[in-house]
């Protein structure tokens, strides 16, 4: 189970440096490596000062929603009336995503290192690390990992424990999280209150996505200034970024890249290119709840948010689903309409019933029973079910069935008017 | 808390035994203390009950309703939220199978049938008749760039092809 | 205070109101109704139906009214082609799954989903009849409740109400996605005693009242309210009649009382309303029996007794009767050694735990508190004591009389217990369903309720009996109305002083009397 490659001369290897190194993994190994210094360092500073270094450093969610990380922070109460909390988001549950599941197995201390120092900068005593139920080998690491930290007295008087999720995909928002958390359904809340006003447990609460806290104490090392420089194309995005690329590639994996890396040099370059006599039809760049781009708009996309927006897409968790000429575009949107739905929380109308209804529409298309009506019907279903809810979920199910339609509608016919042999959907 | 392995309960023992006595509850008053409320401890106590008893019964509900302080229903209403949690006795060996997208352009969906094959369960979320493996899909296991991935109990394994999948069932029994 | 205050405006309505104030709430000034499923006042909200979205000005989407709050100088469309194409999205996904079957549904008439559908719903759906619709069985919840998942529309006013305001989380939202239903533990039951609500906050036909079941089309029902006669609470109600038979009593909100809440005792007890052995005529004793006479005879019969009594009267009188007619019945004895007094039941009390001060009541009376204002002692001993040697015994619709006495006994009572036939005079009143009149609550509260269907045969209400007799006597005049008769108390006794019996609308005055203080 080694990591599956040797760095690419075009990556910019800070947080997966040490991925492989099975001696990175433990606390003496850690420390050998440098590691926690930048925590030892920051607990002797004052925590809005740390704030300042990574407001400075333009680090941006890694998450998904790309939300400036120090301003974040500092929307937690400066003076303390209550207990504050760190939640990580170590959910990663985002198809086409999984960066944070190798940062956790190569190198769980850098993310305890960096939630300590986040804990610290937010005056928050107790850190909670939510992983995915699925990832039981991080899990494992990640707890022996917290044992030989936690003995080693690293976190001072701050409590960080491991919570396990149980299977659910909209864990990974981040009020569902706090829910979950709290032992309740991982039902998204509506907002305000925002989490640094009321999160989890109605305390003052910063929830931060595990690459994202992976990456501070880097920044403490080298400064908010080394982070920003690290960026090819908008200023508003820095520092380096995990990508997930699988799917119809030679070499799926993680490669780390800087900011504004082009998509085209990550897809034929880092991983490979497309399987043998195979060409590129379309990709998912930031995870399957965005937009999908077709082949011109992949080979010209910079990898950063500002680059993929101007693709029409999203950077998101930067899960890069990449989808070759043999791809049958109408069954793989309903695969995606059908995890949308079978993740829907219930909560909102337009999702619960969004959600499965645009399911059965794609899946009786497939079935050649399909009218031509229906690819409108789809389209003004998704209009109902984007931007009326209370989390993204149903947005994210109509996403892919929008960029679909509108990029290869062709295919959609071809089920329609019978051009295309049936489907038999299970 | 630590990751087992599920263990299939004997068949039928009319009188509950509470999962929660000794070792384990001491287990669950280490995960109480780590949280301000009894309620947060409810999604680590289910696990606990699904690694000592493979499933969680709508008794073994009521019992860490009880324990926690809150409603059978409250934990009804939770876990049926989870998929993991398992509402009814599973195979010894229980198979979860990624077909989201990114695997199933892998060819996830093969995997998924070879599977069946290999184990004599005669489709998805049946148990084979000797009771010991249970197959069934699922939405993204959280590593495409390793299609197909599927979890074996807890364990979790890579880039599973279909011709793999014989000698994988082979090993666990 | 200008700075509590937020103005802003709501299809083209200018509203000004307080701040924290949602905007669902400050529409209802406008008046304007935002559709709404999940939203309750008396819940907190939730948020999740989307269907109150509604268009502001200079927010990058649409909003839900049922969770924003005002905000100063804000403009709102509830009727822009955006929040319109919004809401009818959802109204048409609600319907997806929907079976569609009002005819058999005890909501239709009064849904929400029928009513908003008709309001702003597509023409025709675009759910092809080619997919199947989600079906589960009937659930049975408990001992009034039936849940019918096909037609849930998931709003969780059920959960909420159980989990916040009932504090016993009984029910939950089970499984997620499309499949999602409410659900319940195989080994709980849904028998709080103020369960029932579950049924009047469900939006739509999925949560059902046992007792109702069938018994009537909404339409057909005619409203009227009252107060509740279950305990001492006064919850205010709505009795809900057919063909003059209450088939139905319903919480009407009162923000001082019970909020929007009644249990389920004061809810199932309304069938005595509808008693078929009522006394139907006046009864005089002629020649050792009780002969049926007309009112005339009956008063004249009552006035001599009372113009030859002197000595001692004794009233005993049913902490149920108004207040108008427990004055009267006082006032009957002006000038005599007057003792009255009333006997409650006693039940247990249970409180709705989320409510402050709102509980089912141990005391099982809606107007004990009414009677001792009006000087009635809760010393029912004493009273029958007093009876023995007593000239004169008022009996007022009190059924369990243990009466022993000398004198002559005046019994005024919608039935006819065995052992009032000894009365020399027998009155056929109103039961509260057929008269108007006051209770006064625990807390001190007068409260009006309002005549639901006529009184059988000759019977009328109390207050026009004593009226009559005190008029026979020459004393007063005539009353006209239980207005009249609450106007007279008022000038006369002290708690009420100030008060008019057209100025209690429908929720109530407090008296000066305040709050009952337990002996």
């Amino acid at each position: 189970m080694g990591y599956p490659h040797k760095p690419h001369p075009k990556e910019t290897v800070v947080l997966s440096k040490h991925f492989g190194e099975a001696d990175a993994r433990s606390y003496k190994g850690w420390v050998k490596r440098g590691g926690y210094e930048m925590l030892k360092q920051a607990l002797t500073m004052e925590p809005a000062k740390v704030i300042d270094v990574v407001k400075e450093s333009g680090l941006r969610g890694r998450g998904g929603a790309g939300f400036p990380t120090g301003l974040k922070w500092s929307f937690m109460p400066k003076e303390k009336k209550k207990p504050h909390y760190l939640c990580v988001n170590a959910d990663e549950s985002e198809p086409g995503t999984f960066k944070d599941r190798e940062i956790m197995r190569w190198t769980p201390h850098a993310l305890l290192e960096g939630a300590a120092i986040a804990a610290h900068a937010i005056q928050a005593e107790v850190t909670y690390i939510y992983i995915r139920g699925e990832f039981t080998e991080p899990w494992t690491i990640m707890e022996r990992a917290l044992g030989e930290a936690s003995a080693a007295g690293v976190f001072g008087g701050m409590k960080v424990h491991l919570h396990r999720g149980a299977g659910a995909y909209i864990c990974g928002e981040e009020t569902a999280l706090m829910n979950s958390i709290e032992g309740k359904r991982g039902n998204p809340r509506i907002k305000p209150p925002f989490p640094a006003a009321a999160g989890v447990f109605g305390m003052p609460t910063t929830i931060n996505n595990v690459e994202t806290l992976a990456a501070v104490p880097h920044i403490l090392k080298h400064g908010a200034a080394w982070y920003k420089g690290l960026s090819l194309a908008s200023p508003k995005s820095t520092g380096t970024k995990l990508f997930s690329i699988c799917g119809h590639v030679a070499k799926p994996g993680n490669y780390e890249v800087t900011m504004g890396f082009p998509l085209k040099d990550l897809l034929y370059d880092l991983a490979g290119g497309m399987r043998p006599g195979r060409t590129l039809k379309a990709c998912i760049p930031g995870g399957s709840s965005v937009p999908i781009l077709n082949r011109e708009e992949t080979e010209s996309c910079l990898l950063d948010y500002e680059g993929v927006v101007e693709k029409g897409s999203m950077l998101g968790s930067g899960g890069v689903i990449v989808l070759d000429d043999t791809t049958d575009m109408v069954y793989q949107i309903m695969r995606l309409a059908r995890f949308y739905a079978h993740e829907s929380c219930a909560q909102c109308t337009q999702c619960r019933e969004g959600t499965a209804w645009t399911t059965k529409i794609l899946e009786r298309i497939l079935s050649g029973q399909g009218k031509t009506a229906d690819l409108d019907l789809l389209l003004d279903l998704a209009d109902n079910m984007t931007g009326k809810t209370i989390c993204v979920l149903s947005d994210s199910c109509a996403a892919p069935v929008v960029s679909g339609i509108k990029k290869f509608r062709n295919e959609f016919e071809d089920y329609i008017a019978g051009r295309r042999k049936p489907v038999m959907v299970a | 808390m630590s990751v087992g392995t599920h263990e299939t309960p004997p068949a039928g023992t009319e009188e509950y035994q509470p999962v929660f006595t000794g070792e384990m509850l001491e287990r669950l008053q280490d995960v109480f203390s780590r949280y301000p409320t009894k309620q947060a401890a409810l999604l680590p106590a289910l696990w606990m009950v699904q690694q000592a008893r493979g499933w969680i019964s709508d008794r073994s509900m009521a019992e860490v309703a009880e324990v926690l302080g809150i409603t059978p229903a409250y934990v009804k209403g939770v876990v049926t939220f989870y998929t993991m949690y398992h509402q009814h006795p599973v195979g010894r060996y229980f198979v979860q199978v990624c077909t989201t997208s990114p695997c199933n352009v892998c060819g996830a969906e093969a995997v998924a049938r070879a599977l069946l094959e290999a184990t004599g369960a005669k489709e998805l979320g049946a148990t084979s008749p000797d009771g010991k493996w249970t197959v069934i899909e699922v939405e993204c296991l959280g590593a495409c760039g390793f299609a197909t991935p599927l979890l074996v109990n807890d364990d979790f394994i890579e880039s599973v092809t279909p011709d793999k999948v014989p000698e994988l069932v082979r090993k666990y029994t | 205070m200008a700075d509590d205050i937020v103005n802003l405006t709501i299809d083209g309505v200018a509203v000004s109101v307080p701040k924290g104030t949602l905007v669902i709430e400050a529409a209802k000034q406008a008046g304007v109704l935002v559709p709404h499923y999940c939203y309750h006042p008396g819940l907190p909200v939730a948020g999740v139906c989307r269907m109150c979205l509604v268009d502001i000005e200079k927010a990058p989407k649409l909003q839900i009214a049922c969770a924003t709050q005002v905000a100063e100088g804000m403009v709102v469309h509830t009727q822009s082609p955006q929040a319109k194409k919004g809401r009818m999205g959802v109204l048409e996904l609600l319907l997806i799954n929907h079976p569609l079957d009002c005819p058999i549904c005890d909501q239709a008439g009064e849904c929400e989903l029928q009513d908003f559908t008709f309001q702003e719903g597509r023409p025709a759906t675009r759910y092809s009849p080619d997919y199947p619709k989600r079906f589960n069985p009937v659930e049975d919840f408990g001992p009034d409740v039936l849940y019918v998942p096909n037609r849930c529309i998931l709003c969780t006013r059920c959960v909420r109400f159980m989990e916040d305001v009932a504090k016993e989380p009984v029910l939950n939202v089970s499984e997620r996605g499309d499949r999602a239903y409410i659900g319940i533990h195989p080994e709980a039951r849904l028998d709080h005693p103020w369960a029932g609500n579950v049924v009047d906050l469900c939006p739509v036909g999925s949560l059902l009242s046992k007792d109702f079941l069938h018994k009537a089309r909404a339409w057909e029902l005619d409203k009227t309210a009252s107060v509740c006669t279950g305990c001492s609470q006064g919850c205010n109600v709505t009795l809900d009649t057919r063909d003059d038979v209450v088939t139905r009593v319903r919480p009407r909100p009162n923000r001082d009382v019970n909020r929007y809440f009644i249990c389920d005792h004061g809810r199932m007890n309304y069938r005595w309303l509808n008693r078929g052995d009522r006394i139907e005529a006046p009864l005089v004793r002629r020649g050792g029996e009780l002969h049926a006479t007309d009112w005339d005879e009956a008063c004249e019969r009552v006035a001599t007794v009372l113009r030859g009594a002197g000595g001692t009267a004794v009233s005993l009188v049913s902490p149920r009767a108004s207040t108008e007619a427990l004055f009267l019945a006082r006032e009957l004895f002006a000038g005599l050694d007057w003792t009255g007094a009333f006997q409650v039941v006693m039940g247990e009390e249970a409180p709705l735990a989320g409510v402050p001060n709102l509980a089912l009541r141990a005391e099982r009376a809606p107007n004990g508190r009414g009677a001792e204002l009006l000087g009635y002692s809760r010393d029912y001993a004493a009273a029958l004591a007093a009876a023995e040697r007593a000239a004169v015994v008022l009996v007022l619709d009190e059924p369990d009389v243990a009466l022993k006495t000398a004198g002559v006994v005046i019994y005024a009572g919608t039935v006819l217990p065995e052992r009032a036939r000894d009365a020399v005079v027998v009155l056929p009143i109103a039961n509260v369903a057929e008269e108007d009149g006051t209770f006064v609550n625990r807390d001190g509260r007068v409260q009006r309720y309002f005549q639901a269907k006529p009184a059988p045969g000759m019977a009328r209400p109390a207050w026009w009996v004593l009226s009559e007799l005190i008029a026979a006597l020459g004393r007063a005049d005539r009353l006209a109305s239980a207005a009249q008769a609450f106007d007279r108390m008022a000038a006369a006794v002290e708690p009420f002083r100030g008060l008019a019996y057209a100025e209690l609308g429908f929720g109530g005055k407090p008296t000066a009397a305040g709050a009952l203080v337990p002996a």
